[in-house]
């Protein structure tokens, strides 16, 4: 039985044949390549369109114009300070934002979900309130808390607040009660339950709901600027809108894009920390819940 | 290992009836009246059809729910919530898959306040004991059934119980394992002697293991009869036991008024379509 098991347990990697491994290779290199070539059609076609007249590049931008906005940006600065600066305010609101809304995600979700009577109370006005179009509040926020920091921090937490909490509730209220049954019978109290079992179970939800929650975190800032802002990444956008500068508007994408990229990078490192406990074939699917 | 005085002990489930009220508002009664005493140290089986409430007696007595007329008293006193006495072995796997085996052994000790270091060399020595050493620090998922159950035995005893609950712990193995459970679980138990309630539908794995055998009935669930394993103890292994004579009398004896219970629900689940009984098993 010992052998068995630990045959088991043994990394299987190391040992395989090279054939399999050469296959593999071989496959991953193809797909590569395939999306190489997506993107010289893509970006190619645009550039060679656009140059040909086939496009309007004032209004549809091109991609060089692009590059050259972005490599003027960093060098010289936007016209609201350096690119870095507009950088920083963007993504300090996002993640302000990101970090409020998924404290109180997790704290109100595990509290509901612990508390069937508080959940029936609360339920029907987190659904209106989660049935509201919550992009306007950021027209209220600009009024209550100003043009600066706090409305978009606001707004962001608002928006990754709902998606967090339906989770961590749903996660809370699909906890095996074997397992609460049994951390009871071996003497926990309820925050024992809570910290052994009910969170650790939710965790697989909660962290699945953090890769949306950062681009919801990210919408949010983006929005606030736009709603009324003196910096960011937002107003920039806007600022470009304005000035009908299409190329302004897709090398700021360009920026947001790159920034939600390293994020979801992030938050799958801290999934892998956090679920490594699960079995192999499970943790490499990342989204799986 | 705790040697407990004899007589604080004894499980007295006394008149119980217990109701649950469905989501729809009805009322359906899981157990009518039902009456079984555990001597200190007594090793008792209880089977019978599904759906004849073997599980929620069970739960009744750890303190996870309560009965709704009649008493159960452990030791004397009235059970009321959890106990540290007593310990649950579930019928599904219980163990924290988060966690690796020795924090899940650990666990009991550490929810009473045990000191982290003791706690931890108290679950090492308690994975000795049932065979598991050199798999500390694997995930419950890295394991086989069979030493899961391992894991979950040394979780149980881990808390040095007076009263030891189990609730088909071995129904999901496959027949040589749970052979050999078996006799672990003798074994062990042999050494601290903890009252057994032994919840199964593998009525002889009940006479291998119990000084007493509890057939009860199904819709409501009752105590319909009562046998008393004479079998000599140490048992000895768990196969061979059931090819005794005496073995097979007992056998005989226990299965004839079990086979009309187990006909019974089955014509009552087939004939009825989906009834409440069924769904609460």
């Amino acid at each position: 039985m010992t052998t068995q098991v630990s045959a088991q347990a043994a990394p299987a990697a190391g040992t395989r044949p090279r054939g399999p491994r050469r296959r593999v290779t071989r496959r991953r290199m193809l797909v590569l390549a395939a999306q190489a070539a997506t993107f010289i059609v893509i970006f190619g076609g645009w550039q060679l369109a656009a140059q040909a007249k086939i496009v309007d590049p004032f209004f549809f931008g091109e991609p060089s114009a692009i590059v050259s906005k972005l490599i003027s940006w960093f060098a010289q600065g936007t016209p609201y300070g350096s690119l870095g600066t507009e950088i920083w305010v963007t993504l300090q609101e996002a993640l302000l934002g990101f970090l409020f809304g998924v404290a109180g995600g997790v704290v109100l979700g595990v509290l509901l979900g612990q508390f069937r009577f508080l959940a029936d109370v609360a339920g029907p006005y987190i659904k209106a309130a989660n049935a509201l179009p919550r992009i306007v509040l950021g027209s209220i926020f600009v009024v209550w808390l100003g043009l600066g920091t706090p409305s978009k921090v606001m707004l962001a937490a608002v928006l990754v607040f709902f998606v967090v909490f339906f989770n961590a509730f749903q996660g809370v209220r699909e906890v095996d009660g074997n397992l609460i049954a049994n951390v009871r019978v071996l003497g926990a109290s309820r925050i024992q339950v809570i910290r052994n079992v009910i969170l650790p179970s939710a965790m697989t939800w909660i962290i699945a709901s953090l890769h949306v929650a950062f681009g919801f975190a990210v919408i949010g800032a983006i929005v606030g600027e736009f709603l009324g802002a003196q910096q960011g990444l937002g107003l920039m956008i806007s600022q470009a809108q304005g000035q009908l500068d299409a190329n302004g508007v897709f090398a700021a994408m360009l920026v947001i894009a790159v920034i939600a990229l390293a994020a979801e990078w992030l938050i799958g490192l801290l999934e892998r920390r956090l679920l490594a406990w699960r079995p192999q074939s499970r943790a490499e699917s990342p989204q799986a819940a | 290992m705790r040697t407990n005085t004899p007589s604080d002990h004894r499980i007295e489930i006394a008149g119980v009836t217990k109701r649950f009220t469905t989501p729809e508002g009805t009322v359906f009664t899981a157990l009518q009246d039902v009456t079984m005493t555990i001597e200190p140290g007594q090793f008792c089986a209880v089977v019978g059809p599904s759906g004849c409430g073997k599980s929620t007696t069970l739960t009744m007595v750890a303190g996870l729910d309560t009965a709704s007329e009649g008493s159960v008293t452990v030791g004397g006193s009235p059970v009321s919530g959890i106990s540290r006495g007593t310990s649950f072995m579930f019928q599904h796997d219980a163990l924290l898959p988060w966690k690796t085996v020795l924090g899940n052994v650990a666990m009991g000790p550490l929810f009473h306040g045990t000191a982290k270091k003791t706690a931890l060399a108290d679950a090492r020595e308690w994975l000795r004991v049932v065979g598991l050493a050199g798999f500390e620090n694997h995930h419950p998922h890295q394991l086989s059934g069979g030493m899961r159950k391992r894991v979950a035995l040394a979780t149980a005893l881990i808390n040095e119980p007076r009263i030891l609950l189990m609730d088909e712990p071995f129904g999901a193995l496959d027949v040589q394992t749970k052979a050999i459970m078996s006799n672990e679980l003798l074994t062990l138990w042999d050494q601290s002697r903890p009252s057994v309630i032994f919840v199964t539908h593998d009525l002889e794995e009940a006479i291998a293991l119990a000084d007493k055998v509890v057939v009860m009935s199904a819709g409501p669930g009752t105590v319909k009869e009562v046998f008393d394993i004479d079998l000599p103890r140490p048992r000895g292994s768990v196969q061979e036991i059931r090819f005794g004579e005496r073995f097979g009398e007992l056998h005989e004896q226990i299965w004839e008024t079990l086979r009309d219970e187990v006909t019974r629900a089955y014509a009552q689940t087939a004939g009825a379509g989906p009834d409440p009984e069924g769904a609460a098993a």
